[in-house]
Formats: C-alpha cells, sequence, structure tokens
C-alpha cells in the first residue's frame, strides 16, 4: 500500500544516499586524501625505526656496551665510553635545568602576578624556548670553552652539560607552571585558610598535587637532551677513550656521547664506523623512545 | 585560655626563622626566573659581541656575498642564510598539508579511535627521535632512495633554474625532505591540539543546517582553530631554521651559490656546527655574526608567532 | 551616602570579636562593597546574607586577608580583631590566619589521608599535644567521626561532599581558631548535609566564633544569633554594582521587625 504512495517514493529517493553527486564526491575525495597524508607522515617514523632494528639490533653484543670505538682501519670495538658519557652529560644538564626551571615555573605559577617582570619571563621563556639549539653550542663555547673559565679546561663534559640545560630549562618551567596551574585553586586557600604560609603550601600541597604532570614533562626534556647534538659539537666535542668519572679531572674534560659519534662516524668513509654509528643509534633511540614511553605511562597510571 | 592556646600551637607565633623560610623561598624562585632572562641576554650579547668585527668589517655586504674563503679571510654568508630560507620555507610547504591533513584525520571519527590515537603516537614518537639519527638514515637509507628520481628532475626539468645541476648525492632538496620529516610532528601536534578545542556546539551547528563534514571542517572547525595552527606552522618554521644536525649531514655544506636545489647547499646552521670547531681569527667572529643572523631570524619568527596567535583568536 | 552607623550596631553589649570600621574593599579601581561599620560579636554566630553581588562574601574574606590573593584587591578603613588593625603593616596574614579560620564554598580537602587532612593545619600551627587525640576530638565536633573512624588513612576525597566539607570544618577546628569563617559552606551541599553542618554550628559556637555567609534565609534564621543585610546598588558612569551595609541587628529583628524597607523587601521574598 505504502509503496503504491508515488510521493513516498520521492521521499525515499530525496534522503538515499546519492554517491556520485558533487558534494559526496569531494567529501569522498578529501577524506582520501587526509588518510593518504596520515600514511606518509607515519611512514618515516616506520621506515627510521625499521632500518635502525635492522642494522643496529644485529650489532648488539656484550662488546659493543664494554669497549671503546676501534682506531681507523681496525675491526671490533664498541660504543661503552659514548654510553657513559651520554649518561654523565644529560645528568649534568639535569642537575642544572631541574632546579632553575621548576623554581622559575614556582614563580610563574605562584608568585608572579600580571606585572611586567613576569610577562617578560614569559616571553623570555617562549624566546628562550625558539633559539635554534647551536647556538646554545655557540654560547657556551664563546663563554666557557674559549675562555677556559672551567678551571682552565677548555672542551668538557660539564660545559656540554651546561649548552643541554639551556634547551631543558624553557621546557621544565612551562611544564611546571602549566602543571601547578592545573592544581585547584581552592586548594591553596584550603592551606592558607588554616594557616599555613606560602612556602609551606606550595611544597606541602601544591608541588604534591601536581608532581605527576611536572615529573612527566621532565622525563620528556630530559629525552630530549639526551638525543641532541648540535650543542655537543663544539662543548663536549668528542674523546675516544674512557671518561675519568672517579676525579674531578674527568669531569672537566672532553667526553664522548652517543650522538656525537653518530654524527662523527657517519661521515666517516669507514665501514665499521659507519656500523657502529647504526649500532649507537639504536641503543640511543631505544634509551630515548624507553624515557618517552615511561614518560606516558607515568602519566596515565597516576591519572586513574 | 588564650595563652594555653598558643603554648599548645607554640608555632602559632610564627619565629622569626620561619618568616625568613618564607620570604627566602620567594627570592629563591624569583632568582630562578631570573636565570631565564640572564641567559638570553647572556646569549644575545655573546653572540653580538663574537661577531663585531665582522659586522665592522663587511656590514650588510656579508648577508648578500657568497665567498666564504678561510685561506683568502674573505667571508660572505649569502649562500649560507638563503640555504636557510629555502630549506625551511620550502619545508613548510610541504609538511602544511601533510600535517594539517594527519591532524584532521586523527580528530575526526574516520576511523576507530584505536587507529587514530596510535597515528597519533607514531607522530610524537617521530618527534622524539634524534635529529643526528635522522640525518644517519638520511645519508645511507633516504638519499640512495630518492637518487633515481631526482635525476629523473634533473633531466626532464633541467632547463628550469632549480633543477638545473645533476645531483651527486647530498644536497639541498635531501635535506629540505629530512626537514619534512622533522617539522611534521610540530605542525600536525599543535593543530590536533588546536582542533580538539573548537567547542563541538560549533560542528554541530554546521552539520545540523545540513553541512557534510568537510563542509563543517573546511567551514567551521578550521577557521575556529585558526590561531592554534598558525602559531604551530610558525614554531616549525623556527625549529626549521635552526635546525641542525641532520640538515648538516645531507645538505652537502657548499659555499658557493647556486639556485639548483639538486645541488649541495648550506645553511647557517650547518656552517655552524660543520666549521666552529676548526675555526680561529676571523673566521670565528664571521660565524659569530652569521650565528647572529640566525638568531635575529628565529626570534624574529617565534615573536611574530606569538603576536599572530593573539591577533587571530577567534573569540567563540 | 547616608549610613547610621549607629543604628547598624546590635542593640546589646558584648564582647567584639571583630569590628570592621569604614571599611571599603576595592577591585582595581572599582569599589566592591563600601563604606560598612559593624562589631560582630565574640561567641555567636553572625550570618552576612544579601543579593548576589553585595559584597559579602568580599566583606568575610577581608577578615582573615584571604583578599590578599587577589591581584588588585584594595581595603580601606580598618578591620579590627581585638582592637589590632588587621590591615596595619606589621601584621602577618599567615598569623591572622591562624587566629581566624576558613570554610570555603566548596570542599576542598588536600590530596591526603583523612587523618593528615586534619593533622596538616595542627603541625604547621607547631601543636605539641596528642595529634591521635587532637584528630578524634576535631572530628568528632564536626559531627564526622562517626563517618570516617575507620579509614582515616584513607584519601580525604573517598567522603562524600557533605562529609567532605565536615572534614573541611574539622580541619580548621584543629588549629584551634578563634574565629571561624564559612563561606556558603552548605551551596554545594544536599538538604540532609546541610543539615548536618547546621546542627555541627550550633555545637561550634559554644567555642568559636562563626561568621557565616549564606543564600538562603532559612539557613540564617536557623543558625545565626546575628545578621547582616548588604545590598547592591548601582552605580552611575559604571557598570557593575557596589554593596554597602543595610541593616545590622539581631537575627529575629531583621526577620521579624527590619527597620529598612529594602531589608523588609528582601527578607519576604520580594526581591533577590
Amino acid at each position: 500500500m505504502n509503496s503504491n504512495n508515488p510521493s513516498l517514493i520521492t521521499r525515499n529517493e530525496q534522503l538515499n544516499y546519492k554517491p556520485n553527486i558533487k558534494r559526496n564526491l569531494g567529501n569522498r575525495l578529501m577524506t582520501g586524501l587526509a588518510a593518504l597524508f596520515s600514511i606518509v607522515a607515519v611512514l618515516p617514523l616506520v621506515l627510521v625505526l625499521g632500518y635502525i632494528l635492522l642494522k643496529g639490533a644485529s650489532k648488539i653484543s656484550i662488546s659493543l656496551f664494554t669497549e671503546l670505538p676501534p682506531p681507523p682501519g681496525l675491526e671490533g670495538g664498541g660504543i661503552g665510553n659514548a654510553i657513559v658519557g651520554t649518561l654523565v652529560v644529560t645528568f649534568i644538564a639535569a642537575l642544572f635545568a631541574i632546579p632553575i626551571g621548576v623554581g622559575g615555573g614556582i614563580y610563574l605559577a605562584e608568585y608572579s602576578r600580571s606585572d611586567w617582570f613576569a610577562q617578560f619571563i614569559r616571553f623570555g621563556t617562549n624566546v628562550l624556548s625558539g633559539v635554534p639549539s647551536i647556538i646554545a653550542g655557540v654560547f657556551v663555547y664563546g663563554t666557557l670553552v674559549t675562555t677556559r673559565l672551567l678551571f682552565g679546561n677548555a672542551y668538557s663534559a660539564v660545559a656540554g652539560g651546561l649548552a643541554l640545560s639551556i634547551l631543558m630549562i624553557p621546557t621544565v618551567i612551562k611544564t611546571t607552571d602549566e602543571g601547578l596551574k592545573l592544581v585547584p585553586n581552592d586548594l591553596r586557600r584550603g592551606a592558607l585558610g588554616v594557616g599555613a604560609s606560602r612556602f609551606i603550601t606550595i611544597t606541602r600541597i601544591t608541588l604534591p598535587a601536581a608532581f605527576t604532570p611536572i615529573a612527566t614533562g621532565v622525563v620528556l626534556s630530559i629525552a630530549r637532551a639526551a638525543g641532541e647534538t648540535a650543542p655537543l659539537i663544539f662543548t663536549a666535542l668528542f674523546s675516544p677513550y674512557w671518561a675519568d668519572l672517579l676525579s674531578v679531572d674527568g669531569w672537566f674534560s672532553s667526553i664522548a656521547t652517543l650522538s656525537v659519534l653518530i654524527y662523527n662516524f657517519s661521515i666517516m668513509p669507514l665501514e665499521v664506523q659507519n656500523e657502529l654509528a647504526w649500532a649507537a643509534s639504536f641503543v640511543l633511540v631505544a634509551l630515548i623512545l624507553a624515557l618517552n614511553l615511561s614518560a606516558r605511562w607515568l602519566g596515565r597510571v597516576a591519572s586513574r | 585560655m588564650s595563652s594555653n592556646l598558643d603554648d599548645q600551637y607554640r608555632l602559632r607565633k610564627r619565629p622569626q626563622s620561619e618568616k625568613l623560610v618564607d620570604s627566602g623561598f620567594k627570592s629563591l624562585a624569583v632568582g630562578l626566573a631570573s636565570v631565564v632572562a640572564l641567559v638570553l641576554f647572556a646569549i644575545l650579547i655573546v653572540v653580538f659581541q663574537g661577531g663585531l668585527p665582522s659586522m665592522l668589517r663587511y656590514g650588510w655586504e656579508f648577508l648578500i656575498t657568497s665567498d666564504w674563503n678561510p685561506v683568502d679571510d674573505e667571508y660572505g654568508a649569502g649562500a649560507a642564510i638563503y640555504g636557510t630560507l629555502v630549506t625551511s620555507i620550502l619545508s613548510l610547504f610541504i609538511a602544511i598539508p601533510l600535517g594539517v591533513g594527519t591532524a584532521i584525520f586523527i580528530t575526526e571519527n574516520i576511523i576507530p579511535k584505536k587507529i587514530r590515537n596510535f597515528i597519533g603516537l607514531m607522530v610524537e614518537l617521530l618527534a622524539a627521535v634524534p635529529s643526528v639519527v635522522l640525518g644517519l638514515w638520511a645519508i645511507f637509507v633516504m638519499e640512495p632512495f630518492i637518487r633515481p628520481g631526482l635525476e629523473m628532475l634533473y633531466t626532464y626539468f633541467g632547463w628550469f633554474p632549480l633543477f638545473s645541476s645533476p645531483p651527486m648525492g647530498p644536497g639541498t632538496l635531501p635535506a629540505v625532505l629530512i626537514l619534512v620529516v622533522m617539522i611534521l610532528p610540530i605542525i600536525t601536534a599543535i593543530t590536533r591540539d588546536s582542533l580538539q578545542q573548537v567547542p563541538k556546539r560549533l560542528t554541530q551547528a554546521a552539520y545540523g543546517i545540513g553541512t557534510t563534514r568537510w563542509g563543517a571542517i573546511i567551514n567551521v572547525t578550521l577557521p575556529a582553530a585558526i590561531s592554534g595552527i598558525v602559531g604551530g606552522v610558525m614554531l616549525a618554521l623556527g625549529r626549521a631554521m635552526g635546525e641542525t644536525m641532520a640538515v648538516t649531514m645531507i645538505i652537502g655544506n657548499s659555499n658557493n651559490f647556486s639556485f639548483s636545489l639538486l645541488a649541495p647547499g648550506n645553511t647557517i646552521s650547518a656552517m655552524l656546527a660543520n666549521q666552529f670547531g676548526e675555526a680561529d681569527g676571523s673566521q670565528v667572529s664571521s660565524l659569530m655574526y652569521a650565528a647572529f643572523v640566525l638568531m635575529i631570524m628565529t626570534l624574529a619568527v617565534n615573536i611574530l608567532a606569538q603576536l599572530l596567535v593573539k591577533r587571530l583568536s577567534l573569540k567563540y | 551616602m547616608t549610613l547610621q552607623s549607629a543604628d547598624n550596631q546590635p542593640s546589646t553589649h558584648e564582647e567584639v570579636a571583630v569590628s570592621m570600621q569604614n571599611v571599603t574593599i576595592s577591585y582595581g579601581n572599582a569599589a566592591a562593597v563600601r563604606d560598612v561599620f559593624c562589631d560582630i560579636p565574640s561567641g555567636k554566630v553572625t550570618a552576612l546574607i544579601g543579593p548576589s553581588g553585595c559584597g559579602k562574601s568580599t566583606i568575610l574574606r577581608s577578615i582573615n586577608r584571604m583578599n590578599d590573593l587577589i591581584e588588585g584587591c584594595t581595603l580601606k578603613g580598618r578591620v579590627l580583631f581585638d582592637g589590632v588593625d588587621l590591615y596595619a603593616p606589621t601584621v602577618d596574614p599567615v598569623e591572622v590566619r591562624r587566629r581566624i579560620g576558613m570554610v570555603f564554598q566548596q570542599p576542598n580537602p588536600f590530596p591526603k589521608s583523612i587523618y593528615e587532612n586534619v593533622a596538616f593545619g595542627a603541625r604547621i600551627n607547631g601543636y605539641t599535644g596528642n595529634m591521635d587525640e587532637l584528630v578524634e576530638r576535631s572530628l568528632r565536633q564536626a559531627a564526622v567521626w562517626d563517618e570516617c573512624k575507620d579509614k582515616l588513612k584513607e584519601s580525604g576525597y573517598s567522603l562524600s561532599g557533605g562529609q567532605q566539607q565536615r572534614l573541611c570544618i574539622a580541619r580548621t577546628i584543629a588549629i584551634q581558631p578563634e574565629v571561624i569563617l564559612m563561606d556558603e559552606p552548605c551551596s554545594a551541599l544536599d538538604p540532609i548535609s546541610t543539615l548536618k553542618i547546621e546542627e555541627t554550628m550550633h555545637e561550634l559556637k559554644k567555642s568559636f566564633t562563626i561568621v557565616i555567609v549564606t543564600h538562603n534565609m532559612q539557613q540564617a534564621v536557623r543558625v545565626s544569633d546575628e545578621t547582616a543585610f548588604f545590598n547592591a546598588e548601582t552605580v552611575e558612569n559604571r557598570s557593575g554594582k557596589v554593596g554597602y551595609l543595610v541593616e545590622f541587628n539581631d537575627t529575629q529583628s531583621i526577620f521579624n521587625s527590619p527597620q529598612e524597607q529594602a531589608t523588609q523587601d528582601y527578607v519576604s521574598g520580594r526581591f533577590g
């Protein structure tokens, strides 16, 4: 009965999806294009990780972690000193950047009012985070390396760590600032309302409440610093030997790092060195991705 | 009673030491925050001072001449400045559609959420891969892979100035491609964040009057998110200008000026990375001058980004 | 601008806990509440009522200097606590808040255990007595002991909204302040929790002076001994309103025989 009703048939036709009209064609074309772009965006990561795994993982052995890089022309060897060096330089960077960054973030989130100083610090943080990493290297080279300011030493692990910390500070400030801003003002008022001073409110209530986002941000900034090369090539330089970390001298002399090793060895026309560069990439990327994923995991666990 | 209470709460009357800790902590925070300003000024001053001899010697000429000859002690950063601008702008043009397209694809409800989250994670992890590792990959994997394509470009479009030299391995175009890989995650991540912040009611209003998905995206969502996207793009431009390692490893580090994208070229940061360690005398000063130019360029881009984001913020 | 300060005082002569003398509070250049004179009696519950925007919360916060935290907030006039001007340059706001505690509109327990929530304030005040005893006594006084005595180690957020608010009251009691300020403490709670808190207040006024801001006139009648009615008026050449104190008297008089027409209109529900 209904099917005989002519008005209903046209209504049906009206509402049916018509795949070939311009609007729907355009829609599908755009969706396809976006999908294609996403694949192109993901492709490099897959290719890079795939190659690193392929070329690097096969080189993994005990000697890779325990031996020094071979002199040009010789076989074998490892990248032990560079692994230690990356840990040392990143540690030095974190040692400077975390207190400064967290302190600055506390100032911005807890003490600053909308006066010119706070505005300027905010602006400066943004500008500093945009400074190219190589400039941080140039700056430390100009201030510490050429002047031999650090106890008469030129290239040194500490100089490299300081250069890296310049890159970390803005990130740590921003994550601390944003993390503290997420803490509801009610908590601050509650603490002040029972007579807590600013110091106690911050150290006992707001900082612990913002611990997770701050820790996540700090871990991510450490991961980024561990992979940086440009600030290190003429501050920490490179060293074919083990760093002597038990003596003060070891901290103030040039040191090998994974990233600089990759750079130096990749542009050498030597097969053995190229292979070591791939192995070092594998170790470095594994370290950084592990830090990244653990930061994400930390954030997710704590938010539950 | 009151004195009895004050006995029990012996800190009710705050001792001087507690007040000192309180004000000391504030001063400490202010002091640590000032470090940012100090470092920023110190960088500007050190780089400017280092470059001053060269600035006085070459003046503006330095920016447009491209002799870079340590033997004759003649310096001009024209080729490097040109290379910096060309590589960063070209890579931006390629990365914008890719990044924005990806961001739309992973915020819109086209494919299951799990896959979208996975793509998002992959893009963010791509941002975490160190520049030097991407450079290594570019030298040994990407460049040999795209060489045939570049040769075809030269064979068929060699008459066009941008493709007027035979590809010889490292060159400007491979550097552009690796820059695309590096700035893509920035554009994608920031675009995604801005798209997610667009209120749902706006898109619902668009659907309510019968637009298609892309009608809503193009007419409503993208305009509402434009300030964030522009900010992300400018941030990416700044990053591309300053990016050092991957570019240094693949661009060829030639100081000879060439219009061709297939020829080896140079950027300011690549030049710094390559020469700073072994430079002395007026070469250091010229490099510092170039570093100062790079700083001013990235500074200008960053400040412009902040201003644009403020100007473009739509009220909705 | 005719404000009969003499008429605004409660008729009975008692000990005065807090005295406001010609207090004007401004945010930036805009006055939020102006020319307030009143004496808040000791050992009683005083309710501040009035329509939105009349500045009653602003006045309340000025009593323990919580307004210091708001940027651009300034106060003219004098707020005397036991005869001492709270806004004298030598006064430390932290010390003020240790004697004049505050309970807020939204329950805001710290992200700590119930026990630690109560002990926190006492500890930073250097409490030397038996902490377990103090925690129990405070929770009992706030009438929430029975509900949480078995889970003192659990997070303060594990309690319901009304219980959280009573925990916040216990937290304030634990520092043994002389005055407790309550800023619409029941506005976020259901009627049953509200009733419990009101019962708690009857107990509390035996040991503390209480000042409460409330939107709810029945609540003012139920809990308070004295009531201050604030009103708001629009100011020429400016958007926004400025509040002022209309009438301050014992609660019975305010609700049954107010002296001002505005009070009469407000308590009989004609506006507000």
